[in-house]
């Protein structure tokens, strides 16, 4: 028995080992790339084409970040991406709101209708050639809007909100009722104020699709002065791969002067702002993906 | 007697639909939250799916939707003998299954090595590092792949430092290695957010069960396999389903982002082929009538999948 036991703890101590060794394999398989893109956004064009700066810049350099906050195109995206985030990020989730509240009251005439129009489109939808004619024969085409309207209701969120609108307490909303509240300073005065853990994680997550978001751009923007960063940096990386450095047809600034050193210092600028809210919002971010895998 | 007989049901539904009416008037502030969001899902998802019907016509960009000309399955047709479409098929298929081989248990096994840690700091980091890459877009991911691939990117220099090779060749340029490079590319991203899912299914197992193995004299290998996999293989075997599903499904940003003129044959998946069909070449038809036939296919997947699920789980359905 004893030996049995001396036996067991030498196997766990053997298992914690390798368990800990493999992650720390695991967790620099995810970091050291992305060190390495950090490192090679602050070098020199002439020392990334030999290679050597790996884990450290073998010439150190401020040039590819200068280059980057030079370009008034990209700030100009830059304000794009923060304006398109925000408008968007609020206008979708105060609408998922509403029409989340309406349909959580059992009272509502014809919510059983409504509710089977909303879950329909949760498994059906035209396709991308249907929604490009209809985006067109709106007028969205090249318009700052298309940003917007189109993702304002998702009715993936409309139930997830709905859910957490029935918790709140009926009590509530009767005393309110008694003295002469209407269901919208219900809705605002209590409803928006008991659910803001809801209401910020939905906000997080369709912020950060937002600033992710290039194919709505791709699709249906050709003004480039609309552009968001993600696609500026789509434009920069592919067509300066497809087409080669030197082809002087290429008309953008950026693309022209762009060395690897300039995009990955691009790169480094649109990712900074995920890079650091996401450690300090992952409680939210972790809540909202296990608010979702419950609803499935 | 007959007479009454019919004409009651019809009072009573009369009274029944002005009773709804007046109901309806006296919550019209609820009705309107509601019916914006009613209207707005008939716009943008009602409207495409009756747009669907220009796969069986031949609609050009001058056209409506209505008064293009019918061309009954002839777009069909044209799709049987389309050899690239057929290309993007097996490219589809063969990146989702090596997706599927290569993918799908590596989450399992990073949650149960991260369940294993002692709480503290590293496993703080650990968690928090492997989630990162997950909110990198596809488009940050590619440019950053586009140039850990380059000839003198980081991939080179460490396979020249190891003496594994001579010499750098770009590998996004290597078609027959684009296959692996979007599955691993893939599996990098996505391999610790999908531990979530795991981690919060055994945070549920009642922890006397590892204090019984324990004192019982039981490794952590014996606890792993008798303990904890049994309580995950529900989960596991799910989401394998939903996977196998979604077999035809495929990433356009990140097959626009990565594919180029020398890999193409190889990264070309239905998605960027209805995509490139539609909106660069403006065959609008054809492009919806792919996408329509891929979306059947997909959806008698899921059917069967949903057969299945119904089967394990004792009759409920775990997809509708």
């Amino acid at each position: 028995m004893k030996q049995k036991t001396g036996k067991t703890v030498r196997e766990n101590r053997l298992f914690n080992f390798l368990n800990l060794a493999l992650l720390v394999v695991f967790t620099l398989i995810v970091i050291v790339p992305i060190w390495n893109v950090v490192v090679s956004s602050f070098t020199s064009s002439t020392a990334l084409a030999d290679g050597h700066s790996i884990f450290w810049s073998q010439d150190f350099t401020l040039q590819n970040y200068q280059k980057v906050f030079a370009d008034t195109s990209i700030w100009r995206a830059f304000g794009i991406s923060i304006a398109k985030t925000v408008v968007g990020a609020f206008t979708h989730v105060l609408f998922c709101a509403m029409v989340a509240y309406g349909l959580s009251k059992k009272h509502l005439v014809g919510r059983g209708f409504y509710t089977r129009f909303g879950v329909i489109t949760l498994y059906f939808g035209g396709g991308m050639i249907p929604y490009y004619l209809l985006i067109r024969s709106l007028g969205l085409l090249d318009s700052f809007w298309v940003y917007i309207i189109p993702g304002m209701l998702s009715y993936y969120d409309v139930i997830i909100l709905m859910n957490f609108f029935r918790d709140v307490p009926a009590s509530l909303e009767e005393s309110a009722k008694i003295d002469g509240a209407s269901d919208w300073t219900i809705f605002t005065k209590i409803f928006l104020p008991l659910s803001k853990p809801a209401l910020a994680t939905i906000t997080l997550f369709n912020g950060v699709a937002q600033w992710n978001d290039f194919m709505t751009a791709k699709m249906f923007i050709t003004n480039q002065n609309l552009y968001p960063l993600q696609m500026k940096i789509y434009e920069i990386i592919v067509q300066s791969q497809t087409k080669g450095f030197d082809n002087a047809a290429l008309t953008n600034s950026v693309v022209q002067s762009s060395s690897k050193g300039v995009q990955l210092a691009t790169i480094i600028v649109t990712t900074v702002p995920i890079l650091v809210i996401y450690p300090l919002l992952q409680r939210y971010f972790i809540s909202g993906m296990m608010v979702g895998a419950v609803k499935e | 007697m007959k007479s009454e007989r019919v004409k009651r049901p019809a009072k009573m539904w009369k009274q029944k639909f002005t009773e709804k009416a007046l109901k309806f008037m006296a919550q019209w502030r609820l009705q309107g939250m509601v019916l914006p969001g009613i209207a707005f899902m008939f716009i943008f998802t009602y409207i495409p799916i009756y747009g669907v019907i220009i796969a069986f016509k031949h609609y050009t960009i001058t056209d409506t939707i209505a008064g293009a000309p019918w061309v009954g399955l002839d777009n069909f047709k044209v799709i049987l003998g389309d050899r690239y479409f057929m290309e993007a098929v097996v490219n589809t298929l063969g990146i989702s299954l090596l997706k599927l081989a290569v993918g799908f248990f590596i989450p399992v096994i990073l949650a149960i090595m991260i369940f294993e840690l002692k709480d503290g700091p590293f496993k703080k980091i650990v968690q928090t590092i492997s989630y990162l890459p997950h909110f990198l877009s596809w488009i940050i991911l590619g440019g950053m792949l586009i140039s850990w691939l380059s000839t003198s990117g980081l991939l080179n220099q460490l396979l020249l430092g190891i003496g594994l090779i001579k010499q750098g060749n770009n590998h996004l340029l290597a078609a027959n290695q684009y296959w692996l490079i979007a599955v691993l590319s893939d599996v990098w991203k996505e391999a610790g957010w999908g531990t979530i899912l795991y981690l919060a299914t055994m945070a549920k197992i009642d922890p006397t069960y590892y204090e019984a193995a324990r004192i019982d004299g039981a490794t952590k290998w014996t606890q792993i396999t008798q303990i904890t996999l049994p309580f995950l293989t529900p989960i596991i075997s799910l989401n394998l389903i939903l996977n196998v599903s979604n077999l035809l499904g495929s990433n356009l940003d990140q097959t626009l982002v990565l594919m180029n003129s020398q890999n193409s044959a190889k990264s070309e998946v239905i998605n960027s082929y209805v995509y490139r069909m539609g909106l660069t070449q403006g065959d609008f038809s054809y492009a919806t009538a792919v996408g329509l036939g891929i979306s059947l296919i997909s959806m008698v997947l899921l059917l069967i999948t949903n057969t299945v699920t119904k089967k394990m789980n004792d009759g409920e359905s775990v997809i509708f």
